[in-house]
């Protein structure tokens, strides 16, 4: 308490940062009777909630040791199935990488008429119910498209949704860094000798990696775990189509919930990897300055 | 001449930037943009390196037409008040930047990258990035940086402007040292006359879009053209209807012909300086009190305390401006200066 | 100024060319699906009428209306659970420093990259009666999750579960302490600088987030469709009313839902794009 309070309020901070900067350095307070109440009732719905299920898919996956889990992966509908998802979704992930980098760009240095609803537009797909993207793509790319093309039941059809659940997330996540970066950096560039394309390839693009990582690695993670937006579209044809998400629906209606935990636990796996490489990627970042 | 402009008009929307500069720079100079904030001096640098575009006007460097030059073809060096360091690169790694786009031979690079952070004293730091530099630190690799492509002008953008009074210092030393080795054209803004009264050669003092006066550091501290030359450039006071230096004034404590009387409303003690604040028979208010400097010993041999009556005047040979009146932007062609000849005070 | 600069303010053809790529990608990817959503609503195919009068008989039809009562039950409760846990583990995270903080502010985030399906599984594997861990307990109290509403709104709750907390953390973080304090050196107790003095500073980051937590919990589907029966007039929410009348081949009432889906999504989207600068000045 006393560090806020010796602190004048007019002191400007050392480093230039601001005065939000000294206020953030405080100390937190340990626990009070009440707050730990609080926590325990927090944590406890938290385990229940989300600890103990997520646990309980772990460990049925490893019911009988390793042998359900071997089986199942090495099964040959599934195996396909898995190497269908990462496929898909690393595909998406690069075609996203490109596009949702150009489309960063168009926002942030372009100038014209509508480009304000095309950002309320990029975030359509995370706004709509996933059953309901599919069927929103499904109306152009289904049975009756107005332009003759029906995807249902092919590998486009999946790659077409999982294309529009992922658009927003390298946007997203270029567009305000961007935004910030300094105009004089590029300048710099410039009165060096670099031409608009090297100034692009070697001062802009290293400086959006991090974002453009981060942005990825989100879409490749949501891209794995897709379920809603593939149940209309992607006809479940058992090694052809079929994707994790849907196989693990079909083990879990047929009563196969060792199997479901085994596939489960690959996706969770990966959600994991991902939430770790987007904290080392953050404090990456937080490190360049 | 290294760098002729010619004509340089700039606009944003309403607001004129630069109103029809013309100025030449010397080579091999250090020359100052001086003036208060938007003033243009900024604008008038990045006009020289081609990072903005004139309305009108063209600017020659060291003979060659640049107006139309794209920034990357004038080689000029152009140093940022914020240091526009490529963070996702080592200190040697931007130093080198310039010379890579130039495709210089690689060994050629490593040794003239090892030579100019030799030169700005950050060899030890080659593999750190610069968010692990401090500001200085930050500020000497951007210098570093631009000289490396051997630049045929070196411009800076307020290059101190983000640093601490301290560092400031220190680097303005460095600057100037580093001129007299390096002997490169040189210009920097700034809005310090202190900066650029210590490290410039040559000051060209510019204000809302004009240039109020080209000269040696000495020529405008001792006959500034007009009023704000002369207010821009050390303290002012006004004695009657002239702008003097305060401590330009003579202090009487009997009355004297042509001086003006007055009575010492307040009195600062600064080291060895006295600074009084006189206020003039007649006057109503602190706004006409006259700031007068002197030593404390002849202060205190006078006697002056608040309260008691003093006549002021002009010292010998001190160089005064008449206060501009009527319309605002009517300049003088010929500003009136008048050496007058006062009683001294004997000691 | 910045576009008046030499580097950002050319605009070549290359820039062109991008803007309209741009726009064609999300206009046939985004814009064009989107607005077919109405037309099939609305003038659906074969032997289902078309126009207005049509499409409100589909929404008003007993099992519609059933559909969306419980989506509207389930997401007001998942809502209500989220929004007083989600202020809560803030304030903890970011006022108070104990064993394993960190941590557990890495695991909140985790919901949002779990497959909605294995949040179905996982919630069945604890809850269900036939096999799950305290299944045995809770049909021996005459209580059932899984099948039922409660695991609907546990599912729902599961995965909207980090987005207040991502919205108001930041913000509590911002606003510091000062004024806590202030209010408590003036003899606030805890309830009232809690009710006078951080909730108001959070409100539009709360809001935000309340709004975020909505619209997700409106069109939830993967983990519901597990942990439900799915049928008519028994556990069937909008979102699988969706699935189950397009897949039977009703695809006029499929459409007609999803066009409400749709209409609620962009309404919620466009709140949340007003609010945003307010919550940015603080």
């Amino acid at each position: 308490m006393s560090s806020t309070l010796s602190t004048p309020s007019g002191t400007p901070a050392p480093s230039g940062k601001g005065p939000a900067k000294v206020r953030r350095a405080r100390p937190k307070d340990a626990l009070t009777p009440a707050a730990g109440l609080g926590l325990g009732v927090a944590l406890i719905w938290f385990s229940l909630l989300v600890l103990l299920p997520l646990s309980a898919v772990v460990l049925t996956a490893f019911d009988d040791g390793w042998s359900t889990f071997a089986s199942t992966l090495t099964d040959r509908d599934t195996r396909s199935a898995l190497l269908l998802t990462v496929g898909e979704a690393a595909l998406v992930t690069l075609v996203n990488v490109v596009v949702g980098t150009v489309i960063a760009w168009v926002l942030v240095r372009d100038q014209f008429i509508g480009k304000r609803l095309l950002e309320v537009v990029i975030d359509v797909p995370f706004a709509l119910p996933t059953i309901v993207a599919g069927l929103v793509l499904l109306s152009l790319y289904g049975p009756r498209s107005p332009v003759s093309v029906n995807v249902v039941g092919t590998r486009t059809g999946i790659f077409l949704a999982l294309l529009f659940v992922t658009l927003p997330f390298i946007v997203r996540t270029v567009q305000p860094v961007l935004q910030e970066l300094d105009a004089d950096v590029e300048e710099a560039a410039a009165s060096l000798g670099a031409s608009q394309f090297t100034i692009l390839r070697r001062i802009v693009l290293p400086s959006l990696a991090p974002a453009i990582a981060a942005g990825a690695s989100l879409a490749f993670a949501r891209a794995i775990s897709e379920f809603g937006s593939l149940v209309l579209i992607a006809g479940n044809i058992p090694g052809e189509t079929e994707v994790a998400s849907l196989k693990i629906l079909k083990f879990i209606e047929g009563d196969n919930y060792a199997a479901a935990a085994s596939v489960a636990f690959l996706l969770l796996l990966v959600a994991t990897v991902v939430i770790a490489a987007l904290d080392v990627i953050s404090r990456r970042v937080a490190r360049r300055g | 001449m290294s760098i002729e402009v010619r004509g340089i008009t700039k606009g944003y929307g309403d607001f004129v930037a630069l109103d029809d500069v013309n100025v030449s720079i010397p080579t091999g100079q250090l020359t100052a943009l001086l003036g208060p904030s938007g003033g243009g001096k900024s604008t008038l640098l990045r006009i020289i390196a081609g990072l903005e575009v004139a309305d009108a006007g063209s600017v020659q460097i060291e003979g060659v037409d640049a107006t139309s030059l794209p920034p990357q073809r004038r080689n000029v060096g152009f140093v940022f008040q914020h240091y526009a360091a490529f963070k996702h690169m080592t200190v040697a790694k931007n130093v080198a930047f310039g010379l890579e786009i130039r495709k210089r031979p690689k060994p050629e690079i490593k040794q003239r990258v090892d030579e100019l952070l030799e030169l700005v004293h950050l060899s030890q730091f080659a593999h750190r990035l610069p968010s692990q530099l401090s500001g200085g630190q930050r500020q000497r690799m951007a210098l570093a940086r631009a000289l490396a492509v051997e630049p045929k002008v070196l411009l800076l953008d307020e290059p101190f402007g983000a640093l601490d009074a301290k560092v400031r210092k220190e680097l303005r030393d460095w600057l100037r040292r580093l001129h007299d080795e390096v002997h490169v054209t040189t210009v920097f803004v700034t809005h310090d006359q202190e900066e650029a009264l210590e490290v410039a050669d040559e000051i060209v003092v510019i204000n809302e879009g004009r240039i109020e006066q080209v000269g040696t550091p000495e020529q405008l501290y001792d006959e500034p053209a007009n009023d704000f030359v002369m207010g821009f450039l050390g303290e002012v006071t006004t004695l009657g209807d002239h702008l003097i230096r305060p401590h330009d004034i003579t202090v009487h404590t009997t009355e004297q012909a042509g001086a003006v009387r007055g009575e010492i409303v307040r009195a600062l003690r600064i080291g060895f300086e006295v600074r009084l604040f006189v206020r003039p028979a007649g006057a109503a208010d602190e706004g006409a009190d006259v700031v007068v400097t002197l030593t404390r010993t002849f202060a205190r041999s006078l006697g002056l305390e608040v309260g008691t009556a003093v006549w002021l005047a002009p010292e010998t040979g001190a160089r005064v401006v008449p206060v501009r009146r009527g319309s605002a932007g009517v300049l003088s062609d010929e500003t009136p200066v008048s050496t007058e000849k006062g009683a001294t005070a004997a000691v | 100024m910045a576009d008046s600069t030499y580097t950002r303010r050319r605009r070549g053809p290359v820039t062109v060319v991008l803007r309209v790529l741009v726009i064609a990608y999300l206009f046939m990817l985004v814009i064009w699906p989107v607005s077919l959503v109405a037309d099939r609503a609305f003038r659906p195919a074969g032997l289902a009428e078309g126009g207005f009068g049509p499409f409100l008989e589909r929404l008003t039809e007993p099992g519609t209306v059933y559909a969306f009562n419980l989506t509207l039950t389930v997401a007001f409760w998942a809502v209500l659970i989220n929004t007083v846990f989600g202020v809560g583990i803030s304030l903890l995270l970011v006022r108070y420093r104990f064993w394993g903080r960190r941590t557990l502010s890495v695991l909140i985030d985790l919901p949002l990259s779990v497959s909605p399906v294995v949040v179905g599984l996982a919630l069945v594997l604890a809850y269900s009666s036939a096999r799950g861990w305290f299944g045995g307990f809770l049909e021996s109290i005459g209580f059932a999750v899984i099948f039922s509403t409660p695991g609907l709104v546990m599912a729902t709750a599961f995965v909207c579960l980090p987005l207040v907390i991502r919205e108001i953390v930041p913000v509590l973080e911002e606003v510091g302490t000062d004024a806590e304090e202030a209010a408590r050196s003036l003899g606030a107790n805890g309830r009232q600088t809690f009710w006078r003095i951080t909730l108001p500073a959070i409100k539009w980051a709360l809001v935000y987030g309340v709004v975020l937590t909505a619209a997700r919990a409106l069109g939830e589907f993967g983990a519901v469709k597990i942990v439900s029966q799915g049928a008519e007039f028994n556990g069937e929410t909008a979102t699988l009313l969706v699935e189950n009348r397009y897949s039977n081949f009703d695809e006029a009432s499929a459409y007609a839902v999803a066009l409400v889906l749709v209409l609620i999504s962009i309404i919620a989207l466009v709140v949340v794009t007003y609010l945003r600068p307010k919550e940015d000045r603080p």
